[in-house]
């Protein structure tokens, strides 16, 4: 099933474009956060021009996001305050990630900046959970039971704010820079803002583990529902088309991975994860090293 | 005086007309007359691309060149190097004003009908075609490189052409010659460039537009995404967000 993609200007094979919206809906499923981060890689490993499937990514994510964002709003698993604040950083981190993007295209070094960066989180992701998994293989109690209130270099900040759902009483500039971070990489990678944020929010803000997918969820739906504007007027690169083929792919993935997730037990499934994430990480720095047919390449200006 | 003008007028239009039936008298008047078999082509993405008959007369023996140039644009071209290992964008070059398609076509080859200056001059072949780089820091001798790899490229893509023979002649006057193009090309107006040439020098030249679309959903959305991007970027969101929940809710226990 050919599909010409407006954006990106290629035909490609729809079917293909479908599974790999439906592995990242399947982790998405598995993990309820944390597809996206695949999605992009696998995306210019198949052959759709990187700027393109960042953007694109982004576009898709709104969507991919939305649903679990409602569902842990209906639980009382935000918490707005904080969601709010660290959105006016994510959106801060938006205008300046895309502005970044735009000059490394200007420069022709956006391919490399996005390869490199999802090899390097990609592989930093497979080792944290391989070692996650051997520990939890070898010590079979369980995490650490974690101290109600740990005192960490965030709670010395100044402009000290209460957040009621979180139970936390800290400076506002910590969720708002973390805001800016997560929104800055969601803005030049397309996604791996949720990466980023949830063991932030956990360990940095000290935040309870109930509240934070829910609220990096409901930051991530604005985000990168910002990125997909932004990086359309900026840049031009978002494709509509291959973000309604990657939607309709995870919404046969997200529920298989959500009853795969709920079956299998936690640690083969992170071992899973943890491989896959490395193999791509491995395939796309491989990608590089490979002699190009010819050292020239053009594109069109717009 | 009005009626007069009036009359005039009509004589004006159908001396024009008379002048573009092939074989009549008054064709002998124009050393050249060119027409397409449609000045409209609709060409579909990811299809097999179309073409045009162009055909045309002469008021004698000569030799015919046709050049096609479609919508000019901004191009960059990239240079890559192996750096620790890997293969990384070293250097680049962007030239303004270059076409999207361009082709030259001849009765003969083009060195043996037109001397160089001359071809120079009304840019025919793809090695007058005048590309310019926008400021760079490299020498002249790079940017012919970088030159060179751009027309490579779009020759590679069939963009760019140089056919000699592709014209049929049929007896001394009456020639034709069939313009393809392949699904890549762009929208928009292109022209289509006919020169009458004897003894090397061109006698008369006549320039014919032929418009381009792109049929199909893809294109129409390619092109609305060119024109009105903040639009089609709001549009994009609000499109993905519908779907996401139309999509995903059902399979969710509310």
């Amino acid at each position: 099933m050919h599909i010409y993609l407006p954006v990106a200007a290629v035909t490609m094979d729809g079917f293909v474009l479908l599974a790999i919206g439906g592995v990242a809906g399947l982790l998405s499923g598995m993990f309820g956060i944390g597809g996206g981060i695949l999605l992009t890689p696998l995306l210019i490993l198949y052959g759709v021009p990187p700027a393109v499937a960042v953007a694109s990514s982004a576009n898709q994510l709104v969507g991919a996001s939305i649903p679990e964002a409602v569902a842990h709003w209906r639980r009382g698993q935000v918490d707005l305050a904080m969601a709010l604040v660290m959105l006016v950083g994510g959106l801060a981190g938006s205008v300046f990630g895309v502005s970044v993007f735009a000059v490394l295209r200007s420069l022709g070094q956006d391919a490399l900046v996005v390869e490199l960066s999802y090899a390097a989180l990609l592989a930093l992701l497979g080792v944290t959970l391989l070692g996650e998994s051997l520990r939890a293989g070898l010590r079979p109690g369980g995490p650490a039971p974690r101290l109600l209130h740990q005192h960490k270099w965030v709670h010395g900040l100044p402009l000290k704010l209460r957040f009621h759902r979180s139970k936390l009483y800290i400076s506002l500039l910590a969720p708002l820079g973390l805001g800016f971070v997560a929104g800055s990489v969601s803005a030049v990678l397309g996604a791996g803002g949720g990466l980023i944020m949830v063991p932030a929010m956990i360990y940095l803000l000290g935040m309870p583990t109930s509240m934070v997918p829910g609220t990096a969820l409901f930051q991530i739906v604005f985000v990168s529902a910002a990125v997909t504007v932004l990086q359309e007027v900026e840049n031009g690169t978002v494709d509509l088309a291959l973000a309604m083929i990657l939607l309709v792919g995870g919404t046969i993935g997200a529920p298989l991975g959500k009853i795969i997730g709920s079956k299998l037990r936690g640690t083969p499934l992170r071992v899973a994860l943890a491989l896959l994430a490395l193999a791509v990480a491995v395939e796309l720095v491989a990608g590089m090293t490979v002699s190009p047919d010819g050292i020239y390449t053009i594109e069109a200006l717009r | 005086m009005r009626l007069g003008m009036v009359h005039a007028g009509l004589l004006a239009a159908l001396l024009f007309m008379a002048s573009l039936w092939p074989g009549h008298a008054h064709a002998d008047d124009q050393p050249l007359l060119v027409d397409l078999s449609n000045h409209e082509l609709a060409i579909s993405a990811g299809g097999a691309g179309a073409s045009v008959v162009l055909f045309g007369s002469t008021d004698g023996p000569g030799d015919v060149v046709i050049v096609v140039r479609g919508p000019e644009r901004g191009m960059v071209v990239r240079r890559r190097n192996r750096l620790a290992g890997l293969w990384v964008n070293t250097g680049q070059v962007a030239f303004t004003g270059v076409p999207s398609y361009y082709a030259t076509f001849s009765s003969q080859k083009l060195d043996d009908i037109v001397p160089g200056p001359v071809q120079a001059l009304h840019q025919i072949g793809l090695a007058n075609l005048r590309l310019e780089p926008k400021l760079t820091s490299l020498t002249d001798d790079q940017v012919a490189d970088y030159r060179t790899a751009l027309i490579d490229a779009q020759r590679q893509r069939g963009l760019y052409d140089d056919a000699v023979g592709r014209i049929v002649f049929l007896g001394n006057k009456l020639f034709r010659a069939q313009i393809d193009f392949p699904a890549t090309v762009p929208a928009g107006t292109y022209f289509i460039e006919v020169l009458l040439i004897r003894d090397g020098n061109v006698v008369t030249g006549q320039t014919t537009p032929l418009t381009i679309a792109q049929l199909g959903l893809g294109a129409k959305l390619g092109k609305f995404a060119d024109e009105r991007p903040l639009l089609y970027g709001l549009i994009a969101v609000l499109a993905s967000a519908v779907a996401g929940l139309l999509a995903f809710m059902p399979f969710r226990g509310a």
